[in-house]
């Protein structure tokens, strides 16, 4: 027996932190304009320890003003995504749930579409106008996962594969509105098509909007963490985690008020960014097992690695011109869910 | 560190009923219907019985007989129409799910696992109501882990995968898992539905020892009328949502009583440990 110690969820969190910092370097790297590798580790590394808190100037600009703000809400967008996903997984009890595959990600789209359209009727002061689009996202997909969790119950039991049935089906219906919305509005202010129904991160915000992401991210993790071991017992089914103890409607509250949070969260600012939520926290099942309190750390860390990474090829494939970050996603993301589908059915 | 509490618990319930009762069904009856503007589909008619620490409890009858709800009933997760059901004085439904799980313990039918774990993962999640939300298992919960596996005799399956192991062993562990809530009362409905015969011999065997040596109150539901002559002290008879009879199994195990409530011919005699023993007789003799 080998119960999980804080100390073994360190070390696994610290590898995965070390690989964050090296795609973030390599991030930081490509793009249209090259920087040396050598010189940003050596002047990253200098600024972490506290010894200057300049980088070279030649560079600077690009690395400190565009580079690292999109990476920031890359690594922020990612970890949400995939804690989701995690939870979702674990509140249907179906390991293919993802915010994307559920048609989560296009109700906070459209929520935060709708949001955008409304505000400037609504004449609020600037700070509350900028939450407007968050809570919009918010409420798209908490209204979009109790609906799909409706279609999905069959005589009082979440059947699998019509739940995913009714998540794909929702997805494509929100769409089709979110094409209809986007034809239709010609507003200056509510962004592209594209971005709602593939994501990407190329739009830059505010400093307060990385606060509010940073801490939002923070709170509604932190939440869903106090629930996991709760959610290792949920897996084996509602009456046997009561059984054990389990007070299942204040877990089922707290993580479908996070997880839809996190959700509209990331899709307020990125778009429906497909997969992540998916894709990483299977990975890390795979190497450090099914344990919450290790996956949701480490899945956090992985969806941050994976979206990163992703967005810097989209950046550099088809350079100078700039690809969705969900195009690259979903181009690895939809065979896996395909495999991962077949595997179970089989 | 989770036996301090544990040790004052039980101190304190002891002092507090002086009968013997452990567990003690009042007069429960429950009522269930898929809405509630129609006639119920299903009642259970007020049941009673009681049980003391050590007693292994049979809960007999054909399919629909109202078994599992008189289960679910004891177990808390259904709220009772009218009665009330007492464990140790408390009234099992009212309890927190967490207060629950520390003392009654609860082996189902059928254990679904959607990421197969670690058997000894999944006999330490019978910890779970002993700490605290996040806290991480403690020695002591190694240790009561390690001790419910060897218990049922599976101790060298801990570092197995729980789906490359078989029926019989996979029902053992869920019996250890339980033992680690460290319960007053076990409940288990229909343990023995996909074991073959040495198993399920093996695993009454089991819970008559359990029940022996931990003063465990053990309430079993199962169809196999035979085996639980032979391990149980009481007899819960049901049918029809009504419990019909309640005794030791030499009271219970009447020709006549047996063929009305299962509906076949059988005849019933003394097998050699003293206790009845029932064959059924093929209907078309």
């Amino acid at each position: 027996m080998r119960p999980l110690t804080l100390r073994r969820l360190f070390l696994q969190c610290f590898i995965l932190v070390v690989i964050l910092f090296v795609v973030v370097v390599i991030a930081l790297k490509f793009g249209a304009v090259p920087v040396s590798l050598y010189a940003l580790g050596r002047d990253l590394l200098r600024v972490l320890f506290g010894q200057t808190s300049q980088i070279s100037s030649d560079y600077g600009l690009i690395v400190w003003n565009i580079r690292l703000p999109r990476i920031l809400l890359g690594t922020i967008v990612g970890a949400s995504l995939s804690v989701a996903g995690t939870s979702f997984q674990a509140l249907l009890r179906n390991p293919l749930a993802d915010p994307y595959v559920l048609g989560v990600s296009s109700g906070a789209a459209l929520g935060a579409i709708l949001a955008l359209i409304t505000e400037p009727y609504l004449s609020l002061s600037p700070a509350l106008s900028a939450l407007l689009t968050p809570l919009g996202a918010f409420l798209g997909a908490a209204a979009t996962i109790a609906a799909v969790y409706a279609l999905g119950r069959r005589e009082g039991q979440i059947d699998s594969t019509t739940l995913l049935l009714g998540g794909v089906i929702t997805a494509s219906f929100l769409s089709a509105i979110i094409t209809f919305l986007m034809s239709t509005i010609t507003s200056g202010n509510t962004r592209g098509m594209a971005f709602w129904l593939m994501g990407n991160l190329s739009t830059s915000f505010q400093k307060s909007v990385y606060w509010f992401l940073g801490i939002g991210f923070i709170v509604a993790t932190g939440a869903i963490y106090t629930t996991a071991t709760d959610l290792n017992l949920l897996l084996a089914g509602e009456k046997e985690a009561m059984h054990l103890g389990v007070d299942v409607p204040r877990v089922r509250l707290v993580v479908y008020i996070a997880a839809s949070f996190l959700t509209g969260l990331a899709v307020s600012v990125s778009g429906a960014v497909g997969y992540v939520g998916l894709i990483v926290p299977h990975v890390m099942r795979l190497l450090f097992g099914s344990d919450h309190r290790t996956l949701l750390p480490t899945a956090a860390l992985g969806g941050a690695i994976a979206v990163v990474f992703a967005d810097t090829l989209a950046r550099t494939l088809v350079a100078p011109n700039d690809l969705s970050v969900g195009a690259v996603t979903a181009v690895v993301g939809a065979p896996l869910f395909i495999y991962l589908l077949r595997r179970r059915l089989a | 560190m989770s036996g301090g509490p544990a040790f004052a618990r039980n101190a304190s319930e002891a002092s507090r009923s002086s009968a013997d009762a452990r567990l003690s069904v009042e007069q429960v009856s429950y009522a269930y219907s898929a809405n509630p503007s129609q006639a119920p589909l299903f009642t259970l008619e007020a049941t009673s019985f009681q049980a003391k620490p050590g007693e292994l409890v049979a809960i007999l009858g054909p399919n629909a007989s109202g078994k599992s709800t008189l289960l679910k009933l004891i177990a808390g997760a259904l709220a009772p129409l009218s009665g009330r059901i007492l464990l140790n004085g408390f009234v099992t439904h009212s309890l927190t799910p967490r207060t629950r799980a520390q003392r009654i313990a609860v082996v189902q039918q059928e254990s679904l696992l959607l990421f197969p774990s670690r058997v000894w993962e999944f006999v330490l999640q019978g910890r779970h109501a002993h700490g605290r939300s996040l806290r991480f298992e403690s020695d002591d919960d190694v240790i009561i882990a390690q001790n419910a596996l060897a218990q049922v005799g599976a101790t060298d399956l801990s570092d197995r995968s729980m789906d490359q192991i078989s029926g019989g062993e996979k029902q053992r562990v869920i019996l250890a898992r339980a033992l680690a809530q460290q319960p007053l009362l076990l409940l288990l409905d229909e343990p023995t539905l996909h074991l073959d015969i040495a198993a399920q011999v093996d695993l009454l065997h089991t819970l008559r020892r359990l029940a022996a040596e931990n003063r465990y109150t053990v309430v079993v539901v199962t169809h196999e009328l035979n085996l639980a002559a032979e391990y149980t002290d009481q007899v819960v008879l049901m049918q029809r949502g009504r419990c019909l009879r309640v005794g030791p199994p030499s009271s219970i195990y009447q020709r006549e009583l047996l063929e009305q409530v299962f509906q076949t011919p059988l005849t019933v005699e003394l097998g050699p440990s003293g206790r009845p023993r029932v064959t059924v007789l093929s209907d078309r003799q």
